[in-house]
């Protein structure tokens, strides 16, 4: 292997990780304190009196909250690290917003339910298997430390997934389709894993 | 076709993209004309619209905003999507 | 024949402050190839963990300076590569690019035919600048005009340059906006670029709005507004070149 030429004095502005960071910071991450945007297109703008967040597919009967509706949902806070696949993990992120679970209690789901594909405003879709959104695993957040999450940050309402890299957490979400089948998402239908854990770097499918 | 005009301070352009074009394609395909299949609008892929900061790299439609191409880099090698392209015209 | 782009390792040879946060860097090549003007180089850092980042900066020399080129970085005060430039370089230091890269945003003599209308704004100029080289080394003296943005006139790029440049035959219009503070007796424009100020450049410039060529350079935001006002005037879409540089700083 060639020798790669090393830039003299160049470190990034990566952090270090101090205390326990480290151990919280999966496999080839570095952390960061910004909260880099990265985006395959436009900011949608999403008009609330327009908003809908629906759950359909291999349900009984599907699903749709309104902007108020979704709000008037119990809701509440998590502080959860994300892991990016592009590498940047963030720790202790704060999130407000109402549970997947509170969301799925809503619908009966067809026992043959085991995959989810999320879909936003704006095109974009991530598929992960039903079992990593449940049980406590995910959430639809429109809070971010104490505000309002920007559209940036995928405001209105995103989804949260933390325990999965965090292309699985889609923004600007605007519903969740159950199917029996996996059915690759955006990023996923070019070569990423279709679950996406990073203590296992599953990055690309076939890790 | 009127372009449309984004306020996205991220997006770049093909331009910026350039060189890993190179680097996968083996020659500049910036200047290819790619006709949008989603609502025909033609244009250099140095001009189409790009985002750069993700998991992949997508170029879009200036007057549609649809993507016409997209790709991966992954360690066994890229992955590129030119179904948004009805056509490419080398220039 | 076409030749691979390959990763090369530079030498750099100069660095001159231009302005508080943009200073030409000038890097000798072991397999420098004449580039054009508009193209950039892809530029390459690498930590000792093995951790790379990558950036593009244009090239402001124009082709005939054998063996090297000038790059115009502006430093960008939340940028990983640009103070990496500012603050840790000295000449004699080496760093790995690959280029000349670009066909789309190039300019060369001869191409057109009608007037030549080029739009930057802060480090928007420096592809601009190269083309301006290239023309002035080329004796073409075809219309060709300057819009050139900036927050005031400390942050003018290669100022003495320009006015250099304007006062020679054949010259080109080179006409400013400051758009956050203006000097004492300032008379030129003092507002973002718009469609009256384009159209009076334009209108200066001579010719039809379909026999002009434009190319636009800098901010996203800039650059989204100014060809969308170019393309309005009746430039050909084919005619609108654009390079978007990101953020405003």
């Amino acid at each position: 292997m060639a020798d790669q030429f090393v830039s003299r004095g160049f470190v990034g502005r990566r952090q270090a990780p101090q205390g326990d960071e480290a151990s919280r910071t999966p496999p080839g991450q570095y952390l960061t304190r910004d909260f880099p945007v990265l985006s395959a297109g436009p900011t949608p703008r999403v008009d609330l009196s327009m908003f809908s967040f629906t759950i359909d597919g291999l349900v009984r009967q599907p699903m749709s909250w309104s902007w108020d509706e979704l709000q008037a949902l119990p809701s509440r806070e998590w502080t959860v690290d994300i892991s990016c696949v592009t590498k940047w993990t963030k720790l202790d992120t704060r999130w407000t917003g109402v549970s997947v679970d509170t969301l799925l209690e809503q619908v009966e789901l067809d026992p043959a339910a085991r995959f989810v594909v999320a879909h936003s405003y704006g095109g974009y879709t991530t598929n992960l298997p039903l079992a990593d959104v449940v049980n406590g695993q995910a959430f639809v957040a429109w809070g971010y430390d104490g505000q309002p999450l920007e559209p940036v940050h995928g405001g209105p309402a995103r989804l949260v997934v933390p325990h999965l890299y965090f292309w699985k957490s889609a923004k600007w979400v605007r519903g969740l389709r159950l199917l029996a089948d996996d059915e690759p998402g955006f990023w996923e239908s070019l070569g990423y894993h279709n679950r996406g854990d990073p203590w296992r770097e599953e990055r690309y499918s076939g890790d | 076709m009127t372009r449309i005009v984004l306020d996205d301070p991220l997006m770049l352009d093909g331009n910026a993209v350039a060189g890993e074009l190179q680097e996968m394609m083996g020659i500049d395909v910036t200047t290819f004309l790619a006709r949008c299949a989603h609502c025909g609008n033609r244009g250099e892929l140095g001009s189409l619209r790009a985002w750069t900061h993700g998991p992949g790299v997508v170029l879009r439609c200036i007057v549609c905003s649809e993507v016409v191409i997209r790709w991966v880099r992954r360690p066994d090698g890229a992955r590129l999507d030119l179904r948004g392209a009805a056509f490419l015209q080398p220039g | 024949m076409v030749e691979p782009l390959r990763w090369q390792i530079g030498t750099v040879t100069a660095i001159r402050p231009q302005t508080d946060r943009v200073a030409s860097f000038t890097l000798s090549l072991p397999d420098w190839r004449p580039h054009r003007a508009g193209q950039h180089y892809d530029v390459r850092l690498t930590a000792p963990d093995g951790y790379q980042v990558q950036r593009s900066y244009s090239i402001a020399s124009e082709p005939d300076r054998t063996g090297e080129v000038e790059l115009g970085i502006e430093r960008i005060a939340d940028g990983e590569v640009s103070p990496y430039f500012h603050d840790v370089l000295v000449e004699g230091d080496r760093v790995e690019l690959r280029g000349p890269i670009g066909g789309y945003f190039v300019w060369e003599p001869g191409m057109g035919g009608g007037p030549l209308l080029l739009v930057g704004g802060g480090s928007g100029v420096v592809p601009l600048m190269a083309m301006l080289r290239t023309r002035r080394a080329a004796a073409d003296h075809k219309p060709a005009a300057l819009l050139y943005s900036s927050r005031q006139i400390e942050d003018v790029i290669y100022r003495e340059e320009l006015e250099e440049l304007a006062s020679q035959p054949g010259a080109p219009t080179i006409v400013h906006t400051l758009t956050r503070q203006q000097p004492a007796g300032w008379s030129g424009f003092a507002r973002r670029i718009d469609e009256p100020m384009l159209a009076s450049v334009l209108g200066h410039l001579g010719g039809t709005a379909a026999g002009s060529s434009a190319y636009v350079c800098g901010p996203t935001l800039l650059v989204e507004n100014a060809a969308a006002v170019l393309t309005n005037l009746g430039l050909p879409p084919a005619q609108v070149r654009t390079e978007r540089f990101g953020p405003t700083t």
